[in-house]
């Protein structure tokens, strides 16, 4: 016999996601302001915040993004632990203001901005990017930033700025993973000058039209597109121009794994496993991986002549 | 009856040995995977087959350590659940992350080292769970137990697919890598005798 029984929770009674969400969001605001007022801070920006005055780009795909929960739970972030999960559980403890970003070296004008200075630099536009980690899987992410063009121009290079040099936050007091020596700290990574001056290359400060979560490389962080995710440099404290090719943190750990240019690039594998293909987080059947992650109408003419399996 | 079933810590070894397993499912049902489950399951169904590797090893020295001879009775179960979740490790490979598509797989067994290795380990796996009966143990004689050394071999195979497969953090499998050492010491003839003067140090009641 069957017995009917009455669903508990009829579906006009379900709260959608997007009211949860902001319910959530403004639980956690009303909280981080209630902690800003008993220490005499409000914070100007908290992760979750909506980003105001957000410009849409040309910058789109027809691929559908990653969901904000996968982008903002599966990272890589080593200074947070070498875990997936790590960044998103341990990245609390970074405190996003006052942070100051230093433009240094081979320039005409130095300067140190304060990072909300840093926010009204330019626009801040909507890119969604393809984004493809080393490790052969990938994520579609709607970032918010401005391309770095933007900076490196106000800082007037020299003729000896032949690359550019980003370097992470070194504090391990907010950034636990610091305490384990699995990378030699901070965090260093770097560009060719005309990489950086690309009009891809993206200073990013928030992603979903929000401000950057934590776990994603708060408060400001590269996005280049084209070469695994490992190269676009979180957290930045420093932006150096120089005159020699700089050492990155890969590359100083291990150089026969990790090269200077690591362009995402189907034909030259990684010595221990293929690149060929990815899973795209959220799909079952892996893709193909594109040359240059698919930018290559943008990228292709800086590396013409160059052996990319040299170069990788 | 009932009681009598209870009692007997097979039942139970049993039902331990079920809950990675069960872990798995109950995880896949509730959404709780992750961003990539695909991974987590290989990288979950890889890790209990290590530790299975390093429990089944470790049952020849908490036998010479507490002189309790009948622990042997339950050391085939547990090689046998080893393998169970090496097969579950491979058929994730094989089939949920590549599909079944026998061009890559064979590339990868012959051209990355950590798969050849892990491969190699899982082959070795399997002629010790064949022989695992009473009846092939009779058959085989003294050369089940060279045969069945073999998983020495499969747990440094397996410590080593481990360590080589990771980008850069090698602190897990050090950890399983000591652990192994340790366990693979416990056999050599002073680490027999370690274990005697501490079991009699400790024991004496025992007669």
């Amino acid at each position: 016999m069957l017995i009917r029984q009455p669903d508990d929770i009829r579906p006009s009674e379900i709260t959608p996601p997007e009211i949860y969400r902001e319910r959530r969001r403004f639980m956690q605001g009303m909280g981080a302001l209630a902690a800003g007022t008993m220490l005499g801070t409000v914070p100007e920006a908290l992760a979750g915040v909506k980003l105001a005055g957000v410009r849409t780009s040309a910058y789109k795909l027809d691929e559908e993004n990653t969901p904000f929960k996968d982008v903002t739970t599966y990272n890589n972030f080593y200074e947070f632990g070498t875990g997936k999960a790590d960044p998103a559980e341990n990245a609390g403890s970074l405190r996003t203001r006052p942070w100051a970003v230093t433009v240094e070296g081979e320039v005409g004008n130095p300067r140190t901005y304060d990072i909300d200075t840093l926010l009204r630099l330019a626009p801040l536009e909507e890119r969604v990017y393809r984004m493809r980690c080393v490790e052969g899987w990938s994520m579609v992410i709607p970032w918010v930033g401005f391309p770095l063009h933007e900076i490196i121009r106000r800082a007037a290079p020299t003729g000896n700025a032949k690359y550019v040099e980003f370097v992470t936050l070194n504090d391990p007091s907010q950034m636990p993973g610091q305490r384990s020596r699995v990378l030699d700290w901070p965090y260093v990574e770097g560009l060719r000058m005309d990489e950086a001056m690309n009009p891809l290359t993206l200073l990013a400060v928030g992603l979903y039209g929000e401000v950057l979560p934590n776990q994603n490389g708060a408060p400001v962080r590269l996005v280049v597109p084209w070469k695994y995710g490992f190269k676009s440099a979180k957290s930045i404290v420093r932006i150096r121009f120089v005159e020699k090719q700089p050492l990155t943190a890969w590359m100083r750990a291990t150089p026969s794994e990790y090269g200077f240019y690591s362009n995402v690039n189907p034909q030259v594998d990684h010595p221990r496993w293929s690149q060929a293909k990815e899973r795209r987080i959220g799909e079952f059947f892996k893709r193909d991986t594109l040359m240059f992650n698919g930018y290559g109408q943008q990228v292709a003419q800086m590396y013409r002549g160059m052996d990319l399996k040299k170069y990788f | 009856m009932r009681t009598a079933a209870l009692s007997n810590p097979k039942i139970w070894i049993f039902g331990i040995c079920l809950l990675p397993l069960a872990r798995l499912i109950v995880l896949g049902l509730t959404g709780g995977l992750g961003a990539n489950p695909i991974e987590f399951i290989t990288h979950s169904t890889g890790t209990w087959t290590l530790v299975g590797l390093m429990v089944t090893l470790s049952v020849t020295p908490l036998r010479r350590l507490t002189g309790r001879a009948e622990l042997i009775r339950y050391r085939r179960m547990l090689g046998l659940f080893t393998f169970s979740y090496a097969c579950l490790h491979f058929i994730t490979y094989i089939w949920l992350d590549q599909f079944f598509d026998p061009a890559a797989i064979a590339k990868d067994i012959v051209k990355r080292p950590f798969i050849t290795v892990g491969f190699s380990a899982f082959v070795l796996l399997i002629p010790l769970a064949a022989t695992s009966t009473h009846g092939m143990m009779r058959r085989l004689g003294r050369r089940w137990q060279q045969l069945h050394r073999l998983v020495y071999v499969v747990a440094m195979l397996g410590v080593i697919h481990y360590a080589w497969l990771v980008k850069k953090d090698l602190t897990e499998p050090l950890i399983y890598g000591a652990v192994l050492v340790l366990l693979l010491a416990m056999r050599l003839p002073w680490g027999v005798m370690l274990l005697q003067s501490v079991r009699s140090r400790f024991a004496p009641a025992r007669s």
